[in-house]
C-alpha cells in the first residue's frame, strides 16, 4: 500500500488531538453512594442514595440504577431530555459493560460502550468531544459507573469474607458520573467549560502482578499520557491550575511524579488524585484512596466542573487511570498493564488570557 | 509499551520506595488477640460440653458445629468481615473462619440462583483448602501407616 502524504489537521505532535471547535460541557452530574455522601465531597453530589442496593435486588442493577440516575441529572441540569442526545457513550468495571449496557436500555438512543477499566470517563469524554468536533453530533451524553460491591465481587472475594486488605488496595467508588457534550456554535460564546485537547494513552505494562496494588501498575501510565500531552503541546505542569489523575492513590501519585520528575517536568505542586479527594482517609478505612470509573467521574462532576464553569479554576488537566486486568489475566501469572487519557479542560477565564 | 527486564527492575526500585509499609507487628498482634479470643469462646464452649458430662474426646464434635454457627451466624449479620479486617489470619484460621469462607461466597451467589450460584460457588474459597487438607491428610496417614502399623 502507498501511504499519500495526509495530515490529521486536529493533531499535534504524536498522540494529542486539539479540537477545531472545542466541545462544550453543558452539564455534569455526579451520584454517589452512602459512604462517599460521608466523605469530604459529600455535600457537592447531586445524589447520595441512602441505600447501597439503591432498592434494587442486586449489586449490579444498583450500579445501573446510578449510572441513570447521574445521566437524567446531567440531562435535567443541561435542560433536555434523553431523546435530544445523538449518542451516549457510557463505560464501567462489569463483565461485557453490564452497568452501561443495562442503562442504554432505558435511554433508548445510539449507544456506545466503552471499557477503559476505571479511565472509562475520560475515554469516553475523549470519543464524545472527537464526534462533536468531527461534525457527527450535535449533543452527545458521557456516563461512568462504578460500584464496589459488584467490583469486589467480580474482581476480588465475596463481600461479606473477612480478609485484610493490604496499605496498598484502594476502595472502589460506588457512584456515577454523567455530562452532556455540545457542539460550541450550538451554544454560542458565552458557553464553558470546554474540551480543548485529548491526549489518549498507550498501555503500559511495567510487570506489576499484584491486582491489590493498582496505583503501581497504573502511575506509568499517567505519567507516560501527562508527558506526551506536555510535550505535544508544548505546555509545562505549570499552565495548568491543576492536574488531576483518576484513582492512582497515596502510592501510585508519588510514583508518577519521580517519573515525571525523570523526564524534567516538575508536576509535584500542581499533580492531586481523585482518589485521595473522594474519602477521609483517616476516617475512613480505604487504604490507599478510592478508585473505579466513577472516582474521576462523580469528583470532576461534583468537584472541578462548578469551579470551571463559575471560572475559578482556569484550566486543568483531568487524567483518568485504569489497569487492564481481569481475575482470569492475573490468576495465569499475568502482568497488570495500566492506561490514562488526559482531557484539557479550560474555562473561559483562560480563553480571554488567551485572547490578551 | 511492555518494559524489558530491566526496566522493571528500575521501576521495582523506584516504586519500593514509595508504598507504604505493612503493618507487620500491628497485624500479627491483633491476629494473636482475635485468634486467641476465638479460641477462647470455642474452649468455654467445649467447657460447658465438658461440664455436662460428655467426654473430652466427644466434646470436640459439637463444639465445632457451635463454633460454626456462631462463624455462620456473625457473617450472615454482616460483623464477621469486621472481625477479619481487624484480625486477618487470626480470623480466617479458625473453624469460624472456615464457616465464614463458605457463607460469604453463599450470600454473595444466591442471586445468581440456587443451583449454578449459590451450590456451585459456595465452596469457591473453602474448595481448595478442603482438596489440599484431604489431600494432606492423606500423606499425613500414608506416612503414619509406613513408620507404625506394621509392627
Amino acid at each position: 500500500m502507498v501511504l499519500l502524504e495526509s495530515k490529521a489537521d486536529k493533531r499535534l505532535g504524536r498522540q494529542t488531538v486539539a479540537f477545531a471547535n472545542p466541545p462544550v460541557l453543558a452539564a455534569a452530574a455526579a451520584v454517589a453512594g452512602p459512604m462517599e455522601g460521608e466523605g469530604p465531597l459529600g455535600r457537592l453530589f447531586d445524589e447520595v442514595v441512602p441505600d447501597r442496593l439503591v432498592g434494587q435486588k442486586t449489586w449490579e442493577q444498583a450500579e445501573v440504577k446510578l449510572l441513570e440516575k447521574a445521566i437524567h441529572r446531567a440531562l435535567g441540569k443541561a435542560g433536555l431530555k434523553p431523546t435530544d442526545l445523538d449518542w451516549i457513550v457510557s463505560g464501567d468495571l462489569l463483565n461485557q459493560l453490564g452497568a452501561s449496557s443495562f442503562a442504554g436500555r432505558t435511554l433508548d438512543r445510539p449507544f456506545f460502550g466503552v471499557f477503559g477499566a476505571c479511565a472509562a470517563w475520560a475515554e469516553s469524554l475523549t470519543l464524545a468531544a472527537m464526534m462533536i468536533d468531527g461534525g457527527f453530533a450535535h449533543r452527545v451524553g458521557v456516563a461512568a459507573s462504578s460500584h464496589h460491591e459488584a467490583a469486589e465481587r467480580q474482581f476480588r472475594y465475596p463481600i461479606e469474607m473477612g480478609y485484610q486488605r493490604p496499605p496498598t488496595a484502594t476502595w472502589t467508588v460506588t457512584g456515577a458520573g454523567a455530562a452532556v457534550l455540545v457542539d460550541p456554535r450550538a451554544v454560542g460564546d458565552g458557553a464553558w467549560p470546554r474540551i480543548t485537547h485529548a491526549t489518549p494513552g498507550r498501555l503500559v505494562d511495567m510487570g506489576i502482578k499484584d491486582p491489590f496494588d493498582l496505583g503501581s501498575a497504573m502511575a506509568p501510565a499517567a505519567a507516560d499520557t501527562i508527558e506526551a500531552h506536555l510535550r505535544d503541546t508544548g505546555r509545562g505542569p505549570g499552565d495548568y491550575d491543576l492536574i488531576i489523575t483518576g484513582d492512582l492513590g497515596q502510592a501510585g501519585r508519588a510514583i508518577a511524579v519521580e517519573l515525571l520528575m525523570q523526564v524534567g517536568y516538575n508536576a509535584e505542586p500542581v499533580l492531586d488524585d481523585c482518589g485521595l479527594m473522594i474519602y477521609d482517609r483517616k476516617r475512613q478505612d480505604v487504604h490507599c484512596g478510592g478508585s473505579g470509573c466513577a472516582c474521576s467521574a462523580t469528583v470532576f462532576a461534583a468537584r472541578f466542573f462548578g469551579d470551571l464553569r463559575a471560572g475559578r479554576m482556569r484550566r486543568m488537566l483531568l487524567v483518568s487511570t485504569g489497569a487492564m486486568f481481569s481475575p482470569t489475566t492475573f490468576q495465569q501469572g499475568e502482568s497488570i498493564p495500566g492506561i490514562a487519557y488526559a482531557v484539557a479542560v479550560e474555562s473561559q477565564s483562560a480563553a480571554r488570557e488567551e485572547d490578551r | 509499551m511492555k518494559a524489558t527486564m530491566q526496566q522493571e527492575q528500575e521501576f521495582k526500585k523506584l516504586q519500593r520506595k514509595h508504598l507504604p509499609s505493612r503493618p507487620v507487628l500491628r497485624n500479627a498482634l491483633l491476629a494473636f488477640l482475635v485468634g486467641g479470643a476465638i479460641s477462647a469462646v470455642g474452649e468455654g464452649v467445649r467447657q460447658f460440653f465438658l461440664a455436662r458430662g460428655i467426654g473430652p474426646e466427644a466434646a470436640a464434635g459439637p463444639t465445632a458445629a457451635v463454633m460454626i454457627f456462631l462463624g455462620a451466624l456473625l457473617t450472615g449479620l454482616g460483623v464477621y468481615d469486621e472481625i477479619g479486617r481487624v484480625g486477618g489470619m487470626g480470623a480466617f484460621l479458625p473453624i469460624t473462619g472456615f464457616a465464614n469462607s463458605i457463607v460469604a461466597p453463599a450470600m454473595d451467589f444466591k442471586r445468581e440462583g440456587w443451583i449454578l450460584g449459590m451450590g456451585a460457588k459456595m465452596f469457591t474459597i473453602a474448595g481448595p483448602v478442603v482438596v489440599y487438607g484431604l489431600l494432606t491428610s492423606f500423606a499425613v496417614g500414608l506416612v503414619y501407616y509406613i513408620l507404625y502399623i506394621p509392627r
